[in-house]
């Protein structure tokens, strides 16, 4: 690893005075950056550890709603009894990830912030738009049988690998930051960007801002959700298409409805639009076929990674019906109902 | 503007050495030690406790796995000074002196290995998983072993070690209650 200088933040307007200057990174759980600095493809000058800071709780907000305290670890917020019971869909998409090792060090903050885990970007003997502004991409026409089919820029055609970010993506989560020039919250979907003619930049944060919490409202969806991952083996990989439903059924019809996919683009993928031309309608296969290609307008595949396009289009469908049927997919059994 | 040239340290402060304590298997241990090194070259280096092995060296393997404060975590992907005050322990903590521990005789009498080198991170993780409580089933058991990677292929037999030391577990539990 690349020396650098290390302080121990004793408090966020210390962390986020020190984090503004330049080549310095905050570092929580350490499980992306850790080993992106063992990769050079990181090279900060100075890390500011916050993990001293009181930003582990998880806890009820005032008017309804849970927030979670940026440090707090993935694994206990899966396991947090409120996540369990009223956010059924968060707890399954975080136990979807990584290894359970991981999950207990890495933090909530450090989740929605993790970079691509496109190969191109972790070889710092190839071009990449993202580590290296201008110098090209090699996934465009290279190995890129992982890389996005929606959203993706001439200059980078990386995803986001998080499970986590799809749920709260479909949840419409709130993350609370602060930074120099005070807090602001930032709605899920405009945390994180697409790569346009900016791929180095993998969220909307500015200088020196360091994420406090993400706020879940109060909307529970506790019968009619799942989250449906595939991927290349059963356990710890990350998802070639993953989705992300939140339903609800009144009346035989649909009445509310949050679709998110995960593994296709820079950003989690919503339309909703698209979701709300399902209002009303039955959830039967003919709106689920329509919603299906609604969600995946536009899509482009790369070459190897064009299998994606139906595989997504099929994981759209039987994540709705198995939220329709109140039938999550299990993360143990991995058989998909 | 390549990158590089924003990445220049912003004072050649590297020098520093940073103090911080931790109890490794019961025992204290003062540090004064760069913040680059990460707690499982602290524990083979520093320490010679080399039981926790460096496979991967990114989290992919699971052979580092050690329990900090009863958790197990990947020890190659964090910075031992972060650790500050926190408990540790590894392989050579388990036992009771001349007594293996439940895990490490379930491990031999169901020959969960064969060259063994996984074996101290399978074991350090298993022992996380039943501080957790989350798995009950050889199912279960193996979703939450899947951090752990075994080359020689022996997992039918870790799983059955790992559940019959789960089982007896929660046989001591229902006695107990």
């Amino acid at each position: 690893m690349i020396p650098f200088s290390y302080i121990r933040a004793g408090s966020a307007d210390e962390a986020t005075a020190a984090g503004k200057e330049p080549a310095t990174w905050f570092l929580a759980g350490g499980t992306n950056l850790i080993d992106l600095m063992k990769e050079t493809v990181e090279r900060p000058a100075r890390l500011v550890d916050i993990n001293q800071l009181p930003l582990d709780q998880i806890e009820t907000l005032p008017g309804g709603g849970l927030r979670l305290g940026a440090l707090a670890r993935n694994a206990d917020t899966a396991y947090h009894p409120t996540v369990e019971a009223d956010y059924p869909l968060l707890a399954s998409a975080i136990l979807a990830g990584a290894s359970p090792q991981l999950r207990n060090a890495a933090t909530n903050g450090g989740n929605i912030n993790q970079r691509t885990r496109c190969y191109y970007f972790y070889d710092v003997a190839t071009p990449c738009n993202k580590r290296e502004p201008g110098s090209g991409c090699g996934a465009i026409n290279g190995v890129n049988r992982i890389h996005a089919i929606l959203g993706a820029s001439d200059q980078c055609i990386a995803t986001h690998p998080s499970d986590m970010c799809i749920a709260l993506a479909a949840l419409d989560a709130t993350v609370q930051v602060t930074g120099p020039a005070g807090q602001r919250s930032i709605p899920f979907a405009d945390y994180h960007r697409l790569p346009g003619d900016n791929p180095s930049k993998d969220n909307t944060l500015q200088p020196g801002e360091l994420v406090t919490a993400i706020d879940l409202p109060d909307g529970k969806f506790t019968k009619n959700y799942t989250y449906l991952k595939l991927r290349d083996r059963l356990s710890y990989a990350f998802a070639l298409v993953s989705v992300a439903v939140a339903m609800k059924l009144e009346g035989g019809a649909i009445s509310d409805l949050r679709v998110a996919l995960g593994g296709v683009a820079h950003k989690p993928w919503r339309r909703p639009e698209a979701e709300r031309q399902l209002l009303g309608r039955a959830p039967d296969d003919a709106a689920f076929s329509e919603f299906a290609d609604a969600l995946l307008d536009g899509a482009v595949g790369q070459g190897e990674n064009d299998f994606k396009i139906p595989l997504a289009r099929k994981a759209i469908q039987r994540a709705l019906r198995q939220a329709a049927a109140g039938t999550p997919q299990s993360q143990v059994d991995k058989r998909i109902a | 503007m390549p990158p590089q040239a924003t990445l220049q340290p912003a004072a050649p402060a590297f020098d520093v050495k940073v103090d911080f304590s931790l109890t490794i298997n019961g025992r204290k241990h003062s540090f004064s030690v760069e913040p680059w090194v990460t707690l499982l070259d602290l524990l083979r280096e520093r320490l010679d406790l080399t039981g926790s092995k460096k496979g991967c060296d990114h989290g992919q393997c699971g052979a580092c796995t050690v329990l900090v404060d009863g958790k197990r975590i990947n020890s190659c992907l964090k910075l031992a000074v972060t650790l500050d005050g926190s408990e540790i322990t590894t392989i050579e903590g388990l036992a009771d002196g001349d007594r293996l521990h439940p895990l490490q005789q379930a491990f031999v009498e169901h020959d969960a290995f064969q060259c063994g080198y996984c074996t101290p991170g399978q074991i350090c993780s298993a022992q996380g998983l039943i501080n957790e409580g989350r798995a009950r089933t050889a199912a279960e058991i193996r979703e939450l072993m899947s951090g752990n990677l075994c080359r020689c292929g022996a997992y039918t037999n870790i799983v059955d070690a790992v559940e019959e030391v789960v089982r007896q577990g929660a046989l001591h539990k229902e006695a107990a209650e």
